[in-house]
């Protein structure tokens, strides 16, 4: 054997191609998540005070610590570093009131990582989106605990502890343009995040910005957020006034209740949408249409939390029903 | 506007790394390696003893079958050794081992020169056949079998393949640089073979030196060039018909049944020199590059040089090699072993470092839907890696498409989980296979 094959090499490792890959990680995409929710969760605290802070803490170390020990006792790799238990954590905090005592976001957290998430095999198994089942479960535990809104802590003259939407569906639109003051002033509220709800249902400008920002890494699809808040949008026009059709608000629909924070962030949760781009207008079309038919017809102001969960169930019918097409397929 | 197609990743090419190195011949090695298998297709035999006197160009191994391809001694020399050994491809093959004389004298009556215009296509055919030429991108499918297409599958478009989409890999652009008469030559007498008048050239924008010569070289040919999007996989056969003719190749079929043919740079080449000065297939250009290599460049290397000559002609290892690889780090299969020789297949040797590998732990798909988006073929390749994982080819197969797959491997490279999503397909493809073969 001639000498250059004495070479030291090493160890080379033989496995299929390809031989490079792109730097993207999962823990990149959910660590990218969590920092575009930081300006809307840090803006929820500085609106609600510091029992906010405390009520996302809980969230989010209670479901890294309750992930930790179920892969522990699982004997499974301990896969807490890559984010998405934290994700989960941050995503209930902004999905329920600050005011909550503490022990419903620890339950919340647990359920959502127990058993919303491992019991179904862990990231990427579950179907239905793990902070959405802790808080359907909550609301459904403590249903005065959740639907109670805390005052702003810096609040705004005339801003009742009810939330938005609570006061169209009891008191009717008239009402409710009276609370604000104006029209604009309503907006102008609702856009800024000066009114009552869930931590992170407060300010739809830091969340779109946050969504944006998702958009622009190629982490989320555009397409979902813009047919999910445009389907309410035109449904709510269309439906949801008393003076017959086209009477409706749109812009306080899709700026109310979760719509912005679900389209942005829970209805992009890769996991538990479909996988094609036409499957995921397919969902957000029907999510938009669900949470419409909620807030219109349902015995809750809010619906996209269950109109999520709802059309999570479909995924797996959407993803066999709306494939890519093939190339070279006879057409 | 350059062309395009569906899906396709956009990898750091790393061509710069020897993309404006002259390609440089490599001294005569002391001794060669001859693998008698390199094509797909039927093995050949060897038809020399140990103790033979060879020359340059004598043939060393055939077959009789029609799919097979001739081997041929690759410099001048005693056959020492007729004997199993490491094969890039194959694991091990039994191969022709010559020691060098020093003369490198080729066989009686080469080179001779021959005017291609007289010459009819069966003539032709046949001097191709006999020249042992394979396709030299890394398909190694023998040349003449995929110029003999059957009549009922007319042929009116040839494709030169000028794309090199592989990353690291500039072995074909160089050629076109530098050997751009011979590439236009060797299409021209392609073209004439198969009785075609369009003939196009697609090359990746990339190339913007390689375009000119080309759009030089080829004028008042009929030739067209086709400046095509540098994207991954462009030079895939089937995307580059569909790009270059908007003609879709059938699921299972072949270019053919488009009226297509595609070749690549290198045969163009070898097509020339087999029939304007009648040498055989014995050498070839090939890129040894990668974060490992010392001082990467575009070698022409004797078929039959090891890896390890190769990789000391450019100046051996700067730092522990991951991987290495022949071909490019797309599609090019791994080696475990350095003794392997160059092909005719051999388009490049690509050692890796680990920091270009870029592994990372195989992790459970969170269906970012980022390998649907890449896959050019339209598949749903996560989908495939998960039924790879239960062992479900017929599933894989029936609704997943699985045949289609190219194995191009932009699923894989743009995974985020980092699913070896390829290496499920293969495995799925072989049971597919092996549960075919026992019915
Ligand atoms: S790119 Fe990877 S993680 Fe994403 S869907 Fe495809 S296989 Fe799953
Ligand atoms: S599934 Fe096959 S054809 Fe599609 S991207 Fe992956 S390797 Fe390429």
């Amino acid at each position: 054997m001639s000498a250059e094959a004495k070479m030291e090499i090493g160890q080379l490792t033989v496995s299929a191609s390809p031989h490079i890959r792109c730097d993207e990680s999962i823990s990149k995409i959910m660590w990218t998540v969590n920092a575009t929710l930081a300006p809307a969760a840090l803006f929820s605290v500085y609106r609600f005070g510091v029992k906010a802070l405390v009520t996302m803490l809980i969230c989010i170390a209670a479901a890294v610590v309750t992930e930790y020990l179920i892969q522990k006792w699982q004997n499974k790799p301990v896969t807490v570093n890559d984010g998405s238990a934290f994700l989960t954590g941050l995503l209930l905090a902004m999905n329920i009131p600050s005011t909550v005592p503490w022990y419903m976001p620890l339950f919340g957290s647990v359920v959502a990582i127990a058993v919303a998430k491992h019991t179904m095999g862990g990231l990427g198994y579950n179907i239905f989106n793990p902070a959405l089942v802790g808080r359907a479960v909550l609301l459904a535990s403590w249903p005065v605990a959740m639907t109670t809104w805390p005052e702003m802590a810096s609040k705004v003259d005339g801003v009742t502890s009810a939330t938005p939407l609570g006061i169209l569906k009891l008191q009717g639109y008239e009402k409710l343009v009276a609370v604000f003051g104006d029209k604009m002033e309503m907006y102008k509220s609702l856009f800024i995040g000066t009114r009552s709800g869930s931590m992170g249902e407060t300010s739809a400008l830091l969340l779109i910005i946050g969504g944006a920002y998702l958009i622009y890494r190629g982490y989320i699809n555009w397409r979902v957020p813009v047919f999910m808040i445009g389907t309410v949008g035109v449904l709510t026009w269309a439906f949801g006034g008393h003076a017959g059709l086209f009477s409706g608000d749109p812009v306080l629909n899709m700026m109310s209740g979760g719509l912005i924070l679900g389209a942005f962030y829970m209805a992009t949760d890769m996991v538990t949408i479909p996988i094609t781009s036409n499957g995921q207008v397919a969902f957000a079309v029907g999510a938009g249409c669900l949470t419409v038919l909620i807030r219109l017809l349902g015995g809750y102001p809010e619906g996209v939390c269950y109109a999520i969960l709802l059309m999570n169930s479909v995924t797996p019918l959407i993803d066999r029903w709306l494939k890519p097409a093939k190339f070279g397929a006879r057409r | 506007m350059a062309k395009s197609f569906r899906g396709g990743v956009h990898p750091d090419d790393r061509k710069r790394l020897t993309a404006a190195k002259a390609i440089e011949v490599a001294p005569l090695p002391e001794k060669v390696v001859i693998p008698t298998r390199q094509h797909i297709g039927a093995p050949c035999t060897p038809v020399v003893k140990v103790g033979d006197l060879v020359k340059k160009g004598q043939v060393i191994a055939e077959a009789q079958a029609f799919v097979s391809s001739p081997v041929h001694a690759s410099l001048s020399g005693k056959v020492v050794e007729i004997a199993d050994y490491p094969h890039p491809v194959f694991g091990f093959c039994p191969s022709v081992v010559i020691e060098s004389d020093g003369a490198d004298e080729w066989v009686e009556g080469l080179p001779l020169s021959r005017d291609w215009r007289a010459l009819e296509a069966d003539a032709l055919k046949d001097i191709v056949r006999q020249a042992g030429i394979v396709g030299m991108g890394g398909a190694t499918f023998p040349t003449h079998v995929k110029l003999a297409p059957p009549p009922e599958k007319p042929i009116d478009a040839f494709i030169l393949n000028g794309a090199e989409c592989e990353p690291y890999l500039t072995a074909d652009h160089r050629v076109m640089l530098e050997a751009t008469e011979k590439v236009v030559t060797g299409m021209r007498i392609v073209m004439k073979l198969l009785g075609v008048a369009k003939g196009f050239i697609g090359i990746e924008e990339n190339k913007p030196d390689a375009i000119a010569a080309m759009v030089a070289a080829t004028k008042g040919t009929g030739i067209t060039v086709v400046p095509l999007k540098t994207k991954y996989p462009q030079g895939a056969e089937k995307t580059l018909i569909k790009v270059i003719l908007d003609r879709e190749v059938p699921s299972g079929g072949l270019p053919m049944d488009v009226g297509a043919v595609v070749q690549n740079v290198g045969t163009m080449v070898a097509v020339a020199d087999a029939v304007v000065s009648g040498l055989p297939l014995v050498e070839r250009v090939a890129t040894v590059t990668g974060g490992a290599i010392a001082e990467p460049k575009n070698l022409l290397l004797r078929v039959g040089t090891t890896f390890a000559q190769a990789v000391e002609l450019c100046g051996g290892f700067a730092a522990p090699p991951a991987k290495l690889i022949m071909g490019g780090p797309m599609m090019g299969m791994a080696q475990c072993r350095l003794d392997v020789p160059v092909i005719k297949g051999t388009s490049g040797i690509l050692a890796l470092s680990a920091a270009d590998v870029n592994a990372g732990e195989e992790r459970s798909c969170i269906r970012c839907g980022r390998c649907v988006d890449a896959c050019p073929m339209g598949l749903v390749p996560s989908m495939l890696s998960i039924l790879g994982q239960r062992g479900n080819f017929q599933m894989a197969k029936e609704e997943y498409d699985l045949l289609d797959c190219v194995e191009c491997g932009s699923c894989v490279y743009v995974c985020p989980a980092k699913r070896n999503i390829v290496h499920y397909v293969k495995y799925l493809k072989a049971q597919n296979a092996a549960a075919a073969a026992k019915k």
